[in-house]
C-alpha cells in the first residue's frame, strides 16, 4: 500500500521539481560573467549526464550482477537492467544534444572530438547495442543472461574507453563540483539550484523506470500467458506435445 | 584447458587451410577497403601517409568482424556441439582455440595488409620491434572480444548484423590505440606509443579472463 502511494507519488513529485529548476534556472538565478545566459544549461545538462552515465547504467550493472549471481537470480533484476539502458539511453542522447547546444557558442562548434563528448557517444552506442541484443527472440532466462554479460561486459569496458579518450584528446572543461580539488567553482542559488537539479532528474529517472518495469512485467506475463494459450490449444487438439 | 585449446585452434586452422574462405574472402576484403579509403581520400601522399595507420587498423577491424562470424559460425552448428561435449572439452578451452586461430588468421592478415599500405601509401618501417607489438597485441585483443561477443549475439542468423553493433563500440579503443602505436612503429608519429601499448596490452588480458569465464555459461544458453 505504501510502496504504491509512494511510486505514484514520484511521477508528479519528479514534474514539480523539474517545473522548480525551470523556473530558478530560467528566471531567478543570474546570468555568468563569462558565458551570459547560456550558463543556464549547467541546471540541466551535468543532471542529464549524472543520470545516464552514472545512475542508470550502474543500475543497470548492478542489477545485470544480481541476476548472474544463483542466490539473487530473478527476472525482476533483468527487467530492471532493461528498464535502466532504455530510460539511461533517452538521458544519454537528451545529455549529447544539450552538450552539443552548450558547445556551439562555448566553443564554436555542433560536435568536437572531445573525450567526454567522445566516450559518452561510444557508452550510447555500446548500450543501443544492449537494446538490440534484448530483441534477439530468446527464451526469458536465456536472453536474461545474454543481455547481464553484455551489461557487464561494457560497465567493464567503460573505463578502458575513458582513459583511451582522454589520451586521444580532451576539451572539455572540468567538473564544476566534484573536481579534484573537491572545490565548487559555483556558489549560492546557482549551486542550489544546480543541487535541485540533480534531484529533479534523478527522481524523474526513477519514474520513468517504474513505469519502464511495470511494461515490461506485462510483456512478460504476456508472453507466457500466449504460450499456455498455445500449449492449451495443442493440448484440446489432442496432439502429442 | 591448454590441450583443449590447442586441439580447437588446430581443427579451426585446418578448416580455415582446406576451405580457403580467409585466403579468398575475407583478406581481398581487406586489401579492397585499403582500396577504397585511398579513392576516398585522393591521390595526395602526404595524406595517404598520415592517414595510413588509421586506415590499416579500420580494415583490419571490419576483416576481423567477418573473421569472428566465419569462427562461430564452425562452432554454431548443433553436430559441433554435441561433439564438443562427447569429447568433454573444456568451454574456456574452447574459447582459448578459437581466439588463438582468430589471432593467428588476423596476424597473416595484418602482414599482407602492412604490405599493402607500404606499397600503396608510401609509408616505410621505423621500427621492427613497434610494427611487431602494435600488430600482436590487437590481434589477440580483437580476437579475444569477437569470440566472446560473437557467443553473445545468438544464432548465425542474427550474428551476422548483431555483431558489428555489439563489438566495434567496445573495440573503439583498440582502433586508436592501434593506430597510434602503429604510427610510432612507422615513423608516422613518435610521442606516447608505450601507454597505448600498454592499453592494447589491459584490453587482450581483460578480454581472455573474461572469455575464459564466461563463454562456457554463454554457449550453454
Amino acid at each position: 500500500m505504501m510502496r504504491t502511494a509512494l511510486r505514484k507519488s514520484i511521477g508528479p513529485l519528479s514534474a514539480v521539481l523539474v517545473a522548480v529548476t525551470a523556473w530558478l534556472g530560467l528566471v531567478v538565478t543570474p546570468p555568468d560573467r563569462d558565458q551570459g545566459d547560456y550558463v543556464r544549461l549547467v541546471y540541466l545538462h551535468p543532471a542529464l549526464a549524472w543520470v545516464a552515465l552514472y545512475v542508470a547504467f550502474g543500475m543497470a550493472a548492478v542489477c545485470s550482477l544480481l541476476y548472474l549471481w544463483k542466490r539473487t537470480r530473478s527476472l525482476r533484476f533483468d527487467r530492471l537492467a532493461a528498464s535502466a539502458v532504455e530510460v539511461g539511453v533517452v538521458f544519454t542522447l537528451l545529455t549529447l544534444v544539450t552538450g552539443s547546444i552548450w558547445g556551439r557558442p562555448t566553443w564554436g562548434v555542433w560536435w568536437t572530438w572531445d573525450a567526454r563528448l567522445t566516450s559518452t557517444a561510444v557508452l550510447a552506442v555500446l548500450f543501443l547495442g544492449y537494446l538490440a541484443l534484448r530483441r534477439v527472440p530468446a527464451e526469458a532466462h536465456v536472453r536474461a543472461r545474454r543481455s547481464a554479460v553484455f551489461a557487464l561486459l561494457a560497465a567493464v569496458n567503460v573505463p578502458i574507453i575513458h582513459f583511451s579518450v582522454i589520451w586521444w584528446q580532451t576539451l572539455h572543461q572540468g567538473a564544476t563540483v566534484l573536481n579534484p580539488n573537491l572545490s565548487p567553482t559555483i556558489h549560492g542559488l546557482m549551486a542550489w539550484t544546480l543541487l535541485l537539479s540533480f534531484l529533479a532528474f534523478t527522481l524523474l529517472f526513477a519514474w520513468m523506470v517504474t513505469v519502464r518495469y511495470e511494461i515490461e512485467t506485462l510483456r512478460g506475463d504476456d508472453e507466457q500467458a500466449g504460450l499456455a494459450a498455445a500449449i492449451a490449444a495443442r493440448r484440446a487438439e489432442g496432439a502429442p506435445l | 584447458m591448454w590441450r583443449d585449446a590447442l586441439l580447437i585452434a588446430r581443427r579451426d586452422l585446418t578448416i580455415e587451410l582446406r576451405s580457403k574462405v580467409g585466403i579468398w574472402q575475407i583478406l581481398p576484403f581487406g586489401l579492397l577497403a585499403l582500396f577504397l579509403f585511398a579513392f576516398a581520400l585522393g591521390p595526395s601522399t602526404d595524406l595517404l601517409k598520415a592517414s595510413a595507420p588509421g586506415l590499416f587498423w579500420l580494415a583490419v577491424l571490419f576483416s576481423s568482424i567477418l573473421a569472428a562470424q566465419r569462427s562461430l559460425n564452425i562452432e554454431g552448428s548443433v553436430a559441433t556441439r554435441e561433439a564438443n561435449r562427447l569429447l568433454g572439452l573444456d568451454p574456456a578451452g574452447v574459447f582459448l582455440g578459437k581466439a588463438a586461430a582468430m589471432a593467428v588468421e588476423l596476424l597473416v592478415l595484418e602482414v599482407v595488409l602492412l604490405l599493402g599500405i607500404v606499397l600503396l601509401f608510401h609509408v616505410a618501417v621505423a621500427s621492427w620491434l613497434y610494427v611487431a607489438a602494435a600488430l600482436l597485441l590487437p590481434a589477440i585483443g580483437l580476437s579475444a572480444a569477437g569470440v566472446l561477443y560473437g557467443s553473445l549475439a545468438g544464432g548465425a542468423t542474427t550474428r551476422s548484423t548483431l555483431l558489428p553493433i555489439l563489438v566495434l563500440p567496445v573495440e573503439a579503443p583498440v582502433l586508436i590505440a592501434a593506430s597510434k602505436s602503429l604510427s610510432r612503429g612507422l615513423g608516422v608519429a613518435t610521442a606516447g606509443a608505450e601507454r597505448w601499448l600498454v592499453l592494447l596490452a589491459i584490453f587482450s588480458v581483460v578480454y581472455a579472463v573474461l572469455g575464459i569465464a564466461l563463454y562456457g555459461p554463454l554457449e550453454e544458453s
